[in-house]
């Protein structure tokens, strides 16, 4: 017994969320590593502003450069950017996402394993990290630093880790009074090998569902502080701060901010179906077994 | 009852102390200087040094906290360097607007969330269903600020490009219109409440998307329960069925769910305050970071800590008003 069931896998390669929600996240991760291959960097870099900036989607230029989503104000194309913002946009989300999962595990083993005291006291931490608002929090650790997509991966890490913990925690308890465990514990394993090697592979299960809504959100705070201009900073590219770029040209150009922010959205809807797939398989298998 | 309650308060004070402990340890506790970030790589020793002891920050970290604790439970928030004002005005002239905000959007999240919910779990599995049941996933994956944005592009601009009738364009900008001060009493609300009608819709699609999908899981599995089916078995009809025992029951965690999604809507009221111009807590804070503006951004992150701690307690409250068994239960 380790890791996930296959019967879990199974259900969820089965289930029509989790097939939509994998393609999507499919397409622009693929994106994301083609994209900027294909189309190189010279649609991303300066050219003859005046002519090309704010060219609608599929429009063509004079000199046959097409442009599927339009140019933004710099007459920069938008869906070579867009494609860009992508690998900043997943690296930054999927890192944080890493880094608050991993936290959040070690937090949880922690608190089950030990259990009394110790346990309280993480628990009474955990519940008063989620009574801070995350977006105000964020705001406050931004401030202390200057901006930039390392500094995006950190903070979003370590104000991310609490649902993550509190499960595992809950696995980790039940996990221990278990027969296998008790077997383990009896043969005279050290406590450590217990946890890392017969208690956590039981008890992940659950943070996978956490760790997919995880990224999502992650992506979704990256691009709301690139949005704010406290993110990842211009001329990089992430979805973020198009949107904002895109911003002031709403009218004129809704393309400029809407392409970016439809990519956002998509992606996190991704994550979503797939975290939704992957709850109804574990609470099925639970059932079945 | 009265002694669990008061056990729940020692529980929130101390959750408000360990938040004011991360504030402090995020400013004092990560490198970087917030009185040079303030001033800029420019500023000589000497003013560094003087804006240092205005500010206090020359005094030992323990003293420095102490003091931070006994001044914030004190309501003596300091001095914004940015506007030079005492941060507890600026905020206190922020919440206002931020309770109406969060109150009103509050209060169409769950009309809207339990009702589109409850509909959907009494037709479950129809194509009623499959097709709310992809919006409101579509819309709970929306970003705030991507809601808030189509919102201005559709209500503010396209309807004053397309000349759609006046009553359906609405300002994306503000509070109130310029020079509403001095509009009659009637047309001065009316003017706020056009102002309300973008951002509070932004901040309830989002949360009633969130709260239907709780809300049709919580209701079907309510229907499956025993009590249901003696409802049924008394001959009961579907709609006293659904209302009077599955809803009824359902409603318990939903209670509970609003004091988990209370972060959730305070971190959207950030970014639908700043695209929209609003005066509210979540702009001041944004323009705080923005400005460096440390006496402030401290103060407001604990605020809305404190409002967040708060909220759990009434959730708390209303669940064990709902339903007696929570207390024993625990």
């Amino acid at each position: 017994m380790s890791g996930v069931r296959p019967g879990i896998l199974a259900r969820v390669g089965w289930d029509r969320r989790a097939r939509i929600g994998g393609a999507l996240i499919a397409v622009f991760v693929l994106g994301a590593i083609l994209g900027p291959l294909v189309l190189g960097r010279a649609p991303v870099e300066l050219a003859d502003v005046v002519a090309r900036r704010f060219m609608a989607p599929l429009a063509h230029t004079s000199d046959g450069a097409f442009h599927l989503l339009g140019t933004d104000r710099f007459g920069r194309d938008v869906l070579a950017r867009l494609l860009l913002g992508a690998r900043i946009s997943l690296a930054v989300g999927c890192l944080a996402a890493l880094v608050s999962t991993l936290a959040g595990i070690a937090v949880g083993a922690l608190a089950g394993y030990a259990g009394g005291a110790v346990d309280r006291a993480i628990i009474a931490a955990t519940d008063a990290a989620l009574a801070i608002p995350r977006v105000p929090f964020l705001l406050l650790l931004v401030a202390l630093v200057e901006p930039g997509a390392a500094m995006t991966v950190v903070a979003l890490g370590v104000t991310g880790w609490m649902t993550v913990a509190r499960l595992v925690r809950s696995e980790v308890r039940a996990a221990r009074s278990r027969p296998f465990v008790e077997a383990a514990r009896a043969l005279g394993l050290r406590p450590r090998r217990v946890l890392v090697r017969h208690v956590l592979p039981n008890a992940l299960t659950p943070a996978l569902v956490a760790a997919a809504l995880g990224v999502g959100s992650a992506i979704m705070l990256e691009a709301g502080l690139s949005f704010l201009g406290l993110g990842v900073q211009p001329p990089t590219p992430s979805w973020g701060n198009m949107i904002a770029s895109g911003r002031d040209a709403l009218m004129i150009a809704p393309w400029v901010a809407l392409s970016p922010a439809l990519a956002v959205a998509l992606v996190v809807l991704g994550f979503s179906l797939l975290a939704d797939a992957l709850e109804s398989a574990i609470a099925a298998e639970s059932v079945a077994s | 009852m009265r002694v669990v309650s008061l056990r729940r308060l020692v529980v929130a004070v101390l959750t408000v102390v360990l938040v004011l402990t991360a504030t402090f340890a995020a400013v004092h506790l990560t490198p970087g200087d917030p009185v040079r970030l303030f001033l800029g790589p420019s500023a000589d020793e000497a003013t560094v040094a003087a804006t240092r002891r205005a500010a206090g920050l020359d005094r030992p970290l323990p003293t420095q906290y102490a003091d931070w604790l006994v001044r914030f439970a004190e309501g003596e928030w300091g001095t914004s360097i940015a506007q030079q004002r005492p941060v507890s005005r600026i905020l206190g002239d922020a919440l206002g607007p931020t309770f109406a905000l969060v109150g009103l959007s509050l209060l169409l999240t769950y009309l809207a969330g339990i009702l589109v919910g409850a509909v959907q779990a009494s037709r479950g599995g129809s194509a009623l269903d499959t097709a709310l049941t992809a919006a409101t996933t579509f819309l709970f994956a929306l970003p705030s600020y991507v809601v808030a944005l189509g919102l201005i592009l559709v209500f503010a601009y396209a309807a004053a490009l397309w000349g759609w009738p006046a009553w359906l364009r609405f300002p994306a900008f503000g509070a109130a219109s310029v020079g509403a001060d001095f509009l009659p009493p009637a047309a001065r609300l009316g003017d706020a409440v056009r102002h309300l009608v973008l951002p509070i819709t932004t901040l309830a699609l989002v949360g009633a998307a969130g709260t239907a999908r709780f809300v049709r899981g919580a209701v079907l599995e309510a229907l499956r329960q025993p009590f249901v089916r003696a409802a049924r078995a008394k001959g009961l009809g579907e709609a006293r069925v659904l209302l009077r025992h599955a809803l009824r029951n359902a409603l318990v965690p939903v209670l509970t769910l609003l004091g988990l999604q209370l972060p959730a809507l305070f971190s959207g009221v950030v970014f639908v305050e700043t695209i929209f111009g609003w005066p509210g807590m979540g702009r001041v804070t944004v323009q705080a970071v923005l400005a460096r503006d440390y006496p402030v951004v401290m103060a407001s992150t604990a605020v809305f800590a404190v409002l967040v701690v708060a909220g759990n307690l009434v959730a708390d409250l209303l669940t064990s008003l709902a339903d007696p068994r929570t207390e024993s239960g625990r």
